[in-house]
């Protein structure tokens, strides 16, 4: 079956192979495909001499240029810490806003810094602009759990809340209802007093059961009042702010399950002047005290 | 079974086939058996039923396959392994491309899709899935019918092995069924593409050999005195592959009754043999198995002989030795040493032309023939198909070179590349071949209808080119993104911004899906009707009356 013949329409010669109808031509490779093949081996060789490449028996080629990715990454970071360390410096001996806000360059230093941290740190959880979501409090207002003082926001930064840190910020808003404290219908008659501490219409006879059980159990943490304590992170009940939700169903399982919210500390993952720059930019967010 | 059956059985392979058949199903009975009643892990559990289920359905196939006494012509064709890969073809195509739009859309909204109750609805579990349903469902079955059938044609010999193919092809869609159901039930080595654990990579590797020798076996009968072009692609993917497999699943199981393991590699030598595999699955099972497709497919259907012999041995030999070398490109700018890098950089260089030499000998295989593209949409479909594999794999030497892939690395882009890849050059080489397969395999003089697949070709190819558009836009952007500094050196966008503004292109790509999905449909409609034996009189009336015009 080797019959060379001449194909009709491009008159090149076939093989003379024949597969179920199937043949060949004989046309050459094409000349651009094979310049092209040859320059990209050129090309390689070429990057191979200049470049580290070929491995022997103890390392390898390190090539003419001497390039080395670890180390250009080293010295990019050691010149962007040379770049910063004016401020970084500055941010060091920080003890109070004032210090920042008085020197408007480095107030933006800090500020630029702030939020590119914050959008790779906190933005997960607190939102893109720290708007916050249910249970991840809100940023940009000035209710505080555990204060909007410069401070307070750093010292919650430091050490976390219900972290693993051992000055961790600390303490329980129990399972009243879980724990056997109180039954089904306390928790409902405590629901009716929290609603009517946030100044909504409550049914009284429940307020009135309830509140005996408030002076009794409530006061030393959310105040006489219902303004709550920010030593102890219990939030205020009486603004129309919600950390866990203000509808009865949402407020009748913080009492009955309690909440632990956590927050991690960030001394593992941080630097202080990094912190320090984070907590300049949350007290700007709006809320700051 | 009668004398004159043993005989006729006997004179061709001895009965081995059914030996080793028997053989296979009864040690896989005996297992799963033992492992059913001794494991006590619950997903083992139900891995070891469903192998148990198999193996009683094989075994009751085979009693009935004897007492039917039915015996092989030893002198035609083995087709009916060929139409069953053409069957579950379509079949997997259809739901890997309806996963795909799954995770696109959980990609687009991920709220809605999202229902923490189901965990085998989870983003993590259906990714796993469309790609295997694509690659190794879809495209796996592909290759074997196209294989099974071009080896046949081109050796003018009936497959080797009597029943071997037929367990190759069974005992294939089970190692697909037994990943699939592992990927839903949270089994996974995490290695990507290769996500299956110990006992179903053991069983593909039974399989996978059983194809080899089915494959060489036809081979080493044929009548013909050369190998075509086509079969020694098909080879060079079932030996790489089979390679690749057994490397970069070695590992040791909990315990025999345990689905975990431990892979034997561990740190950057794990990631280095992930990707020298992954890289390989890529130039093996999606390159040079469909080249094998293309070889045969598209100067059968254009009635034109190949263009250049001589290039298409160059293009295979250098496409062979240069792709094992590119794996290192999927690893720049991570731990694995610079000078790795550097060499899988410049070999994916050098694989651009041995990549197009392919491109080029399917193209010009229609010089003479052009005038068929404007007629015949199952021919441009091919076309089209060798024209996007010349575009991604221009595309993947560009996003190899070092510089480049800085940006594209870990975006969008690369989703990109993979789907021009994956959409334009598999699916439509393999929606051609389907569509010309199922005329000649069914014995009909045409397809059911010439416009559906029209049809399907303008849907599909608008599908696609939404999808890497939108793909493109999004990567560069995303890369764009996350390299911006503002005046202090600080990022400019939080990772969740970028993910915000990926939004609308992650909306347009669930469309293209959606677009291809409606084409794989057609198709399906199609064939079907085309395989029971319909003609859509309108079409074919009204293209003889044209016909007729001329003449009168
Ligand atoms: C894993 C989620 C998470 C991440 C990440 C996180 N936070 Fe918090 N954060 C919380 C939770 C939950 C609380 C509320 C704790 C509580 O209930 O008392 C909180 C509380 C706070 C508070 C106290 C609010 C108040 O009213 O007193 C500040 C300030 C704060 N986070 C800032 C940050 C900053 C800055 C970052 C980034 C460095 C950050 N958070 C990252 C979860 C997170
Ligand atoms: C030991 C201190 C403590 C006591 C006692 C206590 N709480 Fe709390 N409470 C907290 C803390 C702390 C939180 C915030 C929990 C968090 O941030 O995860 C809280 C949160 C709440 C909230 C949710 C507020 C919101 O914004 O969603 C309600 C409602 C509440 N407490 C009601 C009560 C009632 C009613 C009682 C008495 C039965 C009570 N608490 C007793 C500390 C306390
Ligand atoms: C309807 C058509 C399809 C749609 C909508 C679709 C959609 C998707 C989506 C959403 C992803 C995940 C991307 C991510 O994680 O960001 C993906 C990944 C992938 N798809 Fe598809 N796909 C389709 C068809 C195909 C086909 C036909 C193939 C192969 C033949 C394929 C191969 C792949 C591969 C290999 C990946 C993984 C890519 C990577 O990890 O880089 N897809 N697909
Ligand atoms: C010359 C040929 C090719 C080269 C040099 C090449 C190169 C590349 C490069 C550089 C990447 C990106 C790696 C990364 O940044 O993570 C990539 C990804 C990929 N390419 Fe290609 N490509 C080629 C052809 C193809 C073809 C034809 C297909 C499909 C049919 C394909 C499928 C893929 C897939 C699936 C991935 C994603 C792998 C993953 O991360 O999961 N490539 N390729």
């Amino acid at each position: 079956m080797s019959d060379k013949e001449i194909d009709q329409p491009t008159g090149v010669e076939t093989t003379g192979h024949e597969w179920d109808g199937i043949k060949e031509l004989n046309n050459p490779l094409p000349r651009w495909w094979l310049i092209i093949l040859w320059i990209s081996i050129v090309w390689s060789v070429v990057y191979w001499i200049l470049m580290p490449s070929w491995p022997g028996i103890s390392g390898h080629f390190a090539g003419i240029r001497g390039h080395s990715d670890r180390e250009n990454v080293a010295i990019a970071i050691s010149a962007l810490e040379t770049e910063r360390s004016a401020q970084m410096q500055q941010l060091k001996s920080v003890s109070s806003i004032n210090d920042i806000e008085s020197d408007p360059q480095l107030l933006q230093f800090v500020l630029e810094a702030g939020e590119s941290m914050f959008g790779d740190n906190c933005a997960t959880c607190h939102g893109a602009g720290g708007q916050g979501f249910k249970g991840y409090p809100a940023l940009v207002d000035d209710a505080w759990l555990w204060g909007g003082t410069l401070d307070n926001i750093s010292k919650t930064l430091h050490h976390g809340i219900r972290s693993t840190h051992p000055e961790s910020r600390l303490s329980v808003m129990q399972a009243y209802g879980e724990l056997g404290v109180f039954n089904g219908d306390q928790i409902n008659d405590m629901v009716e007093y929290v609603v009517n501490l946030s100044g909504r219409d409550a049914n009284a006879d429940a307020v009135a059961r309830a509140t005996p059980l408030y002076q009794q159990q409530c006061v030393s943490c959310h105040g006489v009042d219902g303004t709550g304590d920010q030593t102890q992170g219990a939030p205020n009940l009486t603004d129309a702010i919600w950390l866990y939700g203000g509808e009865r169903s949402e407020i009748y399982e913080t009492i009955k399950n309690g909440r632990e919210g956590v927050m991690p500390h960030w001394t593992d993952r941080l630097t202080d002047e990094q912190i320090t720059a984070l907590a300049v930019y949350v007290h700007s967010l709006g809320g700051g005290e | 079974m009668s004398g004159t059956q043993m005989q006729s059985q006997a004179s061709t392979d001895l009965g081995g086939d059914r030996m080793f058949v028997w053989g296979m199903l009864i040690i896989l009975a005996f297992w799963s058996l033992f492992t059913v009643a001794r494991s006590a892990d619950p997903l083992m559990g139900a891995h070891a039923a469903l192998f148990l289920g198999a193996s009683v359905i094989g075994i009751f196939a085979m009693i009935a396959h004897r007492t039917s006494g039915y015996v092989a012509e030893s002198d035609s064709y083995e087709m009916g392994v060929v139409k069953a890969g053409v069957f579950a073809s379509v079949f997997w195509g259809i739901a890997g491309f309806l996963v795909g739009v799954i995770i696109a859309g959980q990609l687009a909204f991920p709220n809605l899709l999202y229902f923490p109750e189901l965990p085998w609805t989870s983003f993590g579990r259906l990714r796993p899935l469309h790609t295997s349903a694509v690659i190794f469902a879809f495209g796996g079955n592909v290759l074997i019918a196209t294989s099974f059938y071009v080896v046949q044609r081109t050796s003018r010999a009936r497959l080797w092995g009597g029943l071997t193919p037929w367990f190759v092809f069974w005992g294939y869609n089970l190692f697909i069924v037994i990943a699939a159901t592992g990927y839903l039930m949270g089994i996974t080595q995490s290695k990507e593409y290769a996500e299956p654990e110990w006992y179903a990579d053991l069983w593909l590797t039974i399989v996978w050999v059983a194809y080899l020798f089915v494959f060489l076996g036809t081979l080493l009968k044929r009548k013909e005195p050369h190998i075509y072009v086509a079969n020694w692609f098909y080879l060079a993917f079932i030996v790489t592959i089979a390679m690749l497999h057994i490397v970069n699943n070695l590992a040791v199981p909990v315990s025999l009754t345990s689905s975990k393991s431990y892979s034997l590699f561990a740190g950057v030598q794990d990631a280095l043999t992930q990707w020298w595999y992954g890289h390989n699955a890529v130039g093996f099972f999606l390159t040079a198995g469909f080249l094998a497709i293309m070889y045969y497919f598209i100067p059968k259907k254009a009635e034109r002989p190949v263009y250049s012999y001589r290039l298409s041995i160059v293009h295979f030999w250098s496409l062979i030795f240069i792709y094992i070398w590119a794996g290192p490109h999927h690893l720049h700018y991570t731990a694995l040493p610079e000078w790795a890098q550097t060499l899988g950089m410049t070999f994916s260089i050098m694989l651009w032309m041995p990549s197009w030499g392919g491109m080029i000998n399917g193209l010009m295989t229609l010089s003479g023939a052009w005038d068929k593209l404007r007629t015949d949409p199952v021919l441009r479909m091919m076309v089209v198909s060798v024209a996007f594999y010349g575009m991604s794999t221009f595309e993947g030497p560009l996003m190899s070179i070092r510089a480049v892939n800085s940006l594209s690395h870990y975006t969008d882009w690369t989703i990109g590349h993979v789907h021009s890849g994956a959409l334009g050059w598999v699916g439509y080489i393999s929606f051609g071949a389907l569509y010309c397969l199922v005329p000649w395999l069914w014995k009909r003089k045409e397809l059911y209808s010439r416009q559906l697949v029209e049809w399907h070709f303008w849907i599909s190819t608008l599908g696609i080119l939404l999808y890497i558009t939108s793909m493109w836009v999004s990567g560069i952007m995303q890369g764009m993104m996350w390299r911006a500094y503002n005046e202090f050196g600080f990022l400019e966008y939080s990772f969740v911004e970028t993910v915000e503004a990926m939004n609308p292109y992650y909306i347009i790509r669930m469309l293209g899906g959606v677009l291809f999905l409606i084409g794989a449909f057609i198709m399906a409609y199609n064939l079907w009707r085309t395989a029971r034996g319909d003609v859509r009189e309108k079409e074919y009336v009204r293209d003889a009356n044209i016909a007729a015009i001329p003449a009168e």
